[in-house]
């Protein structure tokens, strides 16, 4: 990744994330197929909820039969941390138009709010809104391509897990936490590492309370409260640093 | 459940992922963010990026502690690996998918 800006560079910087997509969407695709929701369904919901992990859930519980308001509930909780990325990215977009904001953030993903964190670490923090819907709208089309493919081949390929295309997803958050940590340069390594660490100490004791997904976002909150608490007791006290 | 329903059930889900996402663009733009506001924010992209590895490693059980996702957690070490030497995300994929694909034919999942 380069500090260049231009929608092109949007492209190019998104495409690892295709190998993540691709693997999920195909997961996605199969639990779809198996649940009974057609080609068709399966494109309108990756295109008008796009979002991973509340697609699954969204799917399992049409398969339960729950009822529609705890279905919309659900996915709400599940995607509540999209507004932490949208008002973490927000700021850098402020000068822009309403209109190229709310374009941006329609799009946004966990994929490319972390790409554009990475970015900013090396274009002196500045986001241009080419770079951001080009990246954004690569992940959308890759994403709804991935999905209906997927819903389309998923029964023939019945064991895709053998190959591991499932984890390309995990990969690709290991390394973009990764990147972040070493390419942000506004906190020493060991910071970072600090609190990457406590959050996820953290998610396996609300792990005990509250599923996955839940536990993400309270983490989240969390882990940022205790990482301002930490920088604000070590600026009291300089010493003992 | 038939089509009409199943429709309204993702046009609800996509209003409701859709103003999560964009809402904050919408304040952000008409206000001034408070100093403590940004300085919490600015802590979001590792802790959310750290948050969202820790559920891959772990299974949630209902009502009591969660387990290790140990073919998962095998996995990642050679990805973490990846990630460090490579600096790639590519590359990182990469591994990962070839240490799982590994894993699961190896049976130490």
């Amino acid at each position: 990744m380069d500090s260049d800006l231009s929608a092109k560079a949007g492209l190019k910087d998104v495409m690892p994330t295709a190998f993540g997509y691709i693997g999920v969407g195909l997961a996605f695709a199969i639990v779809a197929h198996t649940s009974g929701i057609g080609p068709i369904m399966v494109l309108l919901m990756s295109l008008i909820v796009y979002a991973g992990s509340a697609q699954f859930v969204l799917t399992s519980m049409l398969l339960a039969a729950s009822p529609v308001s705890a279905i919309v509930a659900s996915v709400f909780l599940v995607n509540a941390r999209m507004a932490l990325m949208s008002m973490t990215v927000a700021p850098y977009l402020k000068k822009e138009s309403l209109t190229q904001n709310i374009l941006i953030g329609s799009l946004l993903t966990d994929e490319t709010f972390a790409l554009s964190m990475n970015k900013l670490n090396v274009t002196h923090r500045t986001l241009r809104p080419a770079w951001f819907h080009a990246a954004n709208l690569g992940a959308y089309l890759i994403w709804a391509a991935a999905t209906v493919a997927g819903d389309l081949v998923g029964s023939l390929i019945p064991d895709a897990k053998a190959f591991g295309l499932d984890f390309a997803v995990v990969a690709m958050f290991i390394g973009l936490l990764y990147l972040q940590m070493v390419t942000d340069r506004s906190r020493r390594f060991s910071r970072h590492l600090e609190v990457a660490g406590t959050v996820m100490l953290l998610m396996f004791v609300l792990m005990r309370f509250m599923p996955g997904n839940t536990a993400i976002l309270v983490a989240t909150v969390l882990g940022c409260l205790i990482g301002m608490a930490l920088e604000h007791l070590r600026k009291e006290a300089p010493t003992h640093d | 459940m038939t089509d009409g329903k199943l429709l309204v059930t993702i046009l609800l889900c996509g209003l409701a992922t859709w103003l999560l996402r964009v809402t904050p663009f919408v304040l952000v733009k008409a206000a001034r963010l408070p100093k403590w506001l940004l300085s919490f924010l600015s802590f979001v992209p590792v802790a959310i990026l750290a948050a969202i590895f820790a559920e891959e490693l772990l299974v949630y059980h209902p009502g009591a502690w969660p387990t290790l996702n140990v073919e998962n957690t095998l996995a990642a070490l050679p990805a973490i690996v990846a990630a460090i030497i490579s600096k790639s995300l590519l590359v990182t994929v990469v591994v990962g998918v070839a240490a799982m694909a590994a894993v699961r034919l190896l049976g130490w999942g």
